[in-house]
Formats: C-alpha cells, sequence, structure tokens
C-alpha cells in the first residue's frame, strides 16, 4: 500500500493584485502630494525645538531676507483693504486698492508702493525688491505698517510671525522687534523648523517625565 | 484573471500537414514589477520632507523707562551670554570685571555644557537668570538657537539685552586674538 500522493501545487502566486495595490498606493501617494509653492522671498528658517505647529490663519507675517530686508505678509483681505484706505487718505499715494488686496507681501517704502504693485506678479521677487524701511529709528516704516495692522484688525489678535533668514544679521530682527515693541505687540511668534530635543538635557528629562510643555 | 484564451478556438482538427503552432503562455511573471512598485513608493515616503513649520514663542518685556522698575538679578545667579560674529559666543559669570578676566570663549556647542554647570551651581532655581546679548555681527539663526538653547536647558528667565560698548569691543577684540592666534 502506497501512501497517498499529495497533489503538486505550484508555488508562483498570481502577483498581478499585488501589482495593482503597489501601483495604486503609488499614485495615490503621488497625486496627495503637494508642491511647496515657490516662494517669491527664499528664506532659509533656523530650526528649533519648538514643537508648535505655526498657525496659518489671521497671520500677520514679517520676512527678514538673508540681506536684512524686510518684508510683510497678511492673508486677511478685508484688512489688506482697510490699510490701503488709510495709505491713500493719509498718504495720498494713490494705490489700487484691488491690486493691494490681492498682492500676497509688500516689499518696498511707502513711496514706491504705487510701483510695486504696479508690478506683475512674477517679477515680485525678493531680491529684486528694495524691501519695507526698518533699520533707522527715524524712518521705521515697520511701525506705521504695525499701527495700520492693529487698527484694521480692530482689536482682534492677529498672529504676529517672524520668519528670518539664517544669515539675516541680528540688527535687522532688533529693528522689526522694535517695530513691535512700538505697537505694544509683545508676544509673537518665531517660524522654525523643527527639531529633535538633545538627549539628556533638562528638556529631554521632562518630555520623559511626561510633563507637558508650555508652548 | 489576467489570462487569454490561447487555445485555438472551436478545437477542429487541423489538416495532417499544418504544424502546430507553439502555445506560449501568456502569463507574466509581476513579481519585479511589485518590487518596482514598491520601491518607488519607499522612494517616495523617504524622500518627502514633512514640511509643517513650527513656531516659537517670543515674548518681550515692555521697556521699563525709569530705573527702579527694571527687573534686579543677583550676582551670583547670572550668566551673561554674548554673541560674536561667525557662530562665536562668549560668556561671562556675574558681573563683568575690569580687567575682563571672567570674559570666557566658548561655541555653541559648548555653551549648553555651561549653561548647565551654572544652573546646578546656582543655589536657588530662581536666581538663575541668563542675559542675552547679541552683537550686532551676529546673525539670526544664533539669536534663536539661543533662544532654543534656553527652551532646551529649561531655563525659566532669560532677557534679550542691547550690548554695550565695552562688550561688543571685548567681543571683537577676542575675536581678532583668536583669528590672530589661528594665523601663526
Amino acid at each position: 500500500m502506497g501512501r497517498a500522493k499529495l497533489p503538486r501545487k505550484s508555488t508562483s502566486i498570481d502577483m498581478t493584485a499585488m501589482c495593482d495595490v503597489a501601483f495604486l498606493l503609488l499614485s495615490f501617494f503621488i497625486l496627495t502630494t503637494k508642491f511647496k509653492p515657490s516662494e517669491a522671498i527664499a528664506v532659509t528658517i533656523p530650526k528649533s525645538v519648538a514643537a508648535k505647529v505655526a498657525p496659518s490663519k489671521d497671520i500677520v507675517q514679517v520676512i527678514i531676507d538673508k540681506d536684512g530686508k524686510v518684508f510683510l505678509e497678511m492673508d486677511d483681505e478685508s484688512v489688506k483693504e482697510n490699510i490701503a484706505n488709510t495709505l491713500n487718505t493719509t498718504k495720498n499715494l494713490g494705490l489700487d486698492v484691488r491690486a493691494f488686496k490681492k498682492a500676497p507681501f509688500f516689499g518696498a517704502p511707502f513711496a514706491a508702493l504705487k510701483s510695486f504693485l504696479a508690478l506683475p506678479e512674477d517679477q515680485r521677487k525678493g531680491n529684486l525688491l528694495p524691501g519695507i524701511p526698518a533699520k533707522d529709528s527715524s524712518n521705521n516704516e515697520l511701525t506705521e505698517w504695525m499701527t495700520m495692522v492693529l487698527s484694521s484688525y480692530q482689536g482682534k489678535k492677529p498672529n504676529f510671525l517672524l520668519k528670518g533668514d539664517n544669515l539675516a544679521k541680528f540688527p535687522a530682527f532688533k529693528s522689526v522687534v522694535t517695530a513691535f515693541k512700538k505697537n505694544d505687540i509683545l508676544k509673537f511668534q518665531m517660524v522654525t523648523s523643527p527639531e529633535g530635543v538633545p538627549v539628556g538635557t533638562d528638556l529631554w528629562k521632562k518630555a520623559q517625565a511626561g510633563e507637558k510643555r508650555e508652548e | 484573471m489576467a489570462e487569454m484564451d490561447t487555445s485555438s478556438g472551436g478545437g477542429h482538427k487541423k489538416g495532417p500537414g499544418v504544424k502546430k503552432g507553439k502555445k506560449l503562455s501568456t502569463r507574466v511573471d509581476l513579481t519585479p514589477m511589485v518590487d518596482l512598485g514598491f520601491l518607488l513608493i519607499t522612494f517616495f515616503i523617504f524622500t518627502t520632507t514633512m514640511s509643517q513649520a513650527t513656531a516659537m514663542k517670543l515674548i518681550l518685556p515692555k521697556d521699563a523707562d525709569k530705573p527702579e522698575d527694571q527687573n534686579k538679578a543677583k550676582q551670583s545667579g547670572v550668566i551673561t551670554i554674548l554673541l560674536g560674529k561667525d557662530n562665536n559666543v562668549f560668556y561671562y559669570e556675574g558681573e563683568l570685571d575690569n580687567t575682563a578676566s571672567n570674559f570666557k570663549s566658548s561655541n555653541f556647542h559648548d555653551i549648553r555644557d555651561v549653561l548647565i554647570q551654572k544652573k546646578n551651581s546656582v543655589r536657588e532655581l530662581k536666581d538663575f537668570v541668563v542675559i542675552l546679548k547679541p552683537s550686532d555681527e551676529c546673525t539670526y539663526k544664533n539669536v534663536v538657537d539661543i533662544l532654543d538653547e534656553m527652551t532646551i536647558n529649561v531655563c525659566t528667565r532669560y532677557a534679550l539685552v542691547d550690548i554695550t560698548d565695552v562688550e561688543a569691543k571685548l567681543v571683537t577684540l577676542s575675536e581678532a586674538n583668536a583669528a590672530a592666534t589661528a594665523n601663526n
């Protein structure tokens, strides 16, 4: 009596389904990836251990590029409209309010603001623009900008952000801080890219102990 | 599944002289294709950086005009950190003495140990105050780095203060000295 013969089964599996899944995932990832929009002002931000995600709504962002030039970015269109009207009445600049509303950022002295707005958007690049004068204490236009921003927000507190380039010199940072201080803006946030907490430090020990960080 | 009927349809017999074409299987081994697919997926996942910027909070003190309104700090618990150009860091504990003998040079790596040491040597933690004085030559990155160092070492009391002329001179002088010794 022989043993019952086991039928030989093929070891090759149909890979079609697996292949389908792999490429489906691949196309999903490719299509859902959002490309970073090319930024008009090139800024490499420093790293920090801060873990809080930067706010993206109601922002008033001051950008310092590597040459120390200062730019202002706002997202609320009604606020921008308000500022444009204020500028037109107080300084007689004759600005195009619609263009002002659509401009993503501002980087010119008040006197040159009209020609700045007349530029097509693809030519408004950080390295070609003069920036907002902020360095002298006598002619600190950023202070005036901040005053207008604050009055346009009318009590509502926007998120003041400061985004500086690694290579920007300290005086540029200081002049921005001075402009903030003059308007009693004592709380602001600096945009950084995340970094791990070094092992063995006090903060690390705290995190290990499960204490929540105050931010 | 993905197969085609390759058998000659109908099944009727061919004439005696007609050669039978060799039946080729249309099944393709898809294993390498799957490999490739997953390889690409892993590649894209690893090369994508999550560009979620974080924010570091900085709260400024209100300028105190009158000297009696200003905060006082105990000398023994104070360490002053000065930032120079090219990522140079200098520090002194307590007050700067006339000959500047307690003025020491450091860098961004070693300053952490200095801070930890100072923090441990201070009797009461509330007396531990760090004063940060960035010079005009240092970069924004340096400032953020040193502020970050405050967070890392849990220094709760620190202040960003303008550099004085004496200190600025000392910083440039020691930088020039360091450059001179490096050249020799």
